[in-house]
């Protein structure tokens, strides 16, 4: 990346990074592993779609946990929203994704994260390659998308194990101008018509566009998927400059 | 104060905990994190140098690299984004080694990587026995998705200071912010005092 680039970058989000006191306001089950946490937060200095947020959850004892989510929620939108999928043998995320009820309260700090970030005015086409739970920053992008009204050209690839296991699946429907191509790993419907297969460079040869486009890409999900995904998208000929990566191992998050 | 996560309890693990900085939590895999795919530099084309503020860059080829005094050690690797690894062993060059007859007047260093990344880290942070350029991860050679063939490694910064497919170190009179740096993560990275943030 351009040093210049580098330095534009840094005119987002320069209020200090400090802890805030967060109220659950609201609760929405995305699939049976992932819900979404609406959250009022006093004087949320606003963000840029694709950072993320730290969570730190304290327990009677004083005992502190902390971990990292992306944010959900367009910078437009009026409440922050995190989605987070419960991770069985996790410490924070099964209590966010499983205990948590509306006016709990828990503290968070952010927005973090300069790289992995689009607004309207970098323009596109956009390339949006997700592997399950990491479509979160992506949908934050599209959300935005849609607040500014924008045209810019946007595909977006998801990979998920089932169609149940799909977030934001209506949401995603009803994105204007969006094309929204699935492929599914392990379950698929009897009339599935979609790709049916791990994510690879003859599937996005055929999501595009084409590497001549010069599209702007951002790939989120488990480490071996964005491994696979980056590499089959540097052999169709993109630039590794273009692809932004975001990744979690399985104990990430 | 820190409100109460009603219902909270934690999976609170036995480690000591003079070795897990505030806000870490340790895990036994080894997460990877990177701002972009993972490069391939073909080992007859890898080079490391030093060079910025020197009276005379040096440079190693592969060869030459793997050629010099190597030290095999067992540290304990704190990422920004939460984890902490213990016990990781590792074998490199160390970088005291790789500035032997380096005379320069620079304070700062700016190491540099395939892929264009970069990170800032202070001279004495890299000297004194204190970093290594190291090759191999556990006993085998270093994965290309961990950093492989080459990486940083200081141990006592956090892990992003530890730059992957590191080829160079820049000796800089100034100090430079770097890829994460300039990004609003903290400038120097002392995991003991928590620093994430520019503004910790």
């Amino acid at each position: 990346m351009e040093r210049a680039a580098v330095l534009e970058r840094l005119s987002i989000a320069r209020a200090p990074i400090r802890w805030r006191t967060v109220t659950v306001r609201d609760v929405v089950d995305e699939t049976p592993q992932a819900r979404t946490l609406v959250l009022d937060v006093p004087d949320w200095p606003g963000h840029v779609a694709g950072q993320h947020v730290d969570v730190r959850l304290t327990a009677e004892d004083g005992y502190q946990a902390q971990r990292s989510y992306s944010i959900a929620s367009a910078p437009e939108d009026q409440r922050l929203a995190l989605t987070i999928e419960r991770l069985d043998d996790g410490e924070v995320s099964p209590y966010l994704a499983g205990e948590v009820r509306p006016g709990d309260e828990f503290e968070i700090r952010g927005p973090v994260g300069g790289h992995f970030t689009w607004r309207v005015q970098d323009g596109g086409p956009l390339l949006l390659v997700a592997g399950g739970s990491g479509l979160v920053p992506l949908m934050a992008m599209l959300r935005h998308r849609a607040a500014q009204g924008s045209d810019v050209e946007a595909r977006l690839l998801l990979s998920a194990r089932s169609l149940g296991d799909v977030f934001y699946r209506d949401e995603l429907s009803a994105l204007d101008g969006v094309r929204v191509s699935y492929t599914l790993t392990r379950e698929r419907p009897a009339d599935w018509n979609g790709y049916d297969r791990r994510v690879d460079a003859e599937i996005l040869a055929d999501v595009g566009p084409a590497a001549s486009a010069d599209p702007l890409i951002f790939v989120c999900g488990p480490t071996a998927f964005v491994e696979q995904a980056a590499e089959s998208l540097v052999s169709l000929g993109h630039e590794p400059g273009a692809i932004r990566t975001e990744r979690f191992g399985p104990t990430g998050r | 104060m820190s409100p109460i996560s009603r219902g909270f309890r934690g999976r609170r693990t036995e480690v000591d905990p003079s070795r897990v900085p505030p806000g870490q939590y340790v895990v036994n895999d080894f997460p990877v994190l990177s701002a972009g795919p993972t490069p391939h530099t073909p080992l007859d084309e890898w080079s490391f140098t030093i060079h910025g503020a020197v009276d005379e860059p040096t440079s190693w080829s592969w060869e030459e690299f793997l050629a010099l005094p190597t030290e095999t050690f067992t540290v304990d690797i704190h990422c920004v984004t939460k984890w902490s690894k213990l016990d990781t062993s590792w074998t490199g060059v160390s970088v005291d080694t790789l500035f032997e007859g380096v005379e320069t007047e620079a304070d700062f260093v700016t190491a540099w990587s395939d892929g264009d990344y970069t990170t800032n880290i202070p001279l004495e942070d890299l000297t004194g026995g204190r970093a290594w350029v190291v090759h191999t991860f556990g006993g085998e050679p270093l994965e290309p998705e961990h950093g492989g063939p080459a990486r940083l490694l200081v141990p006592h910064l956090y892990f992003w200071k530890s730059a992957k497919w590191v080829r160079g170190l820049t000796l800089t009179i100034e100090d430079e912010p770097g890829f994460w740096e300039a990004a609003g993560y903290h400038n120097y990275g002392d995991p003991w005092k928590e620093q994430r943030y520019w503004s910790d």
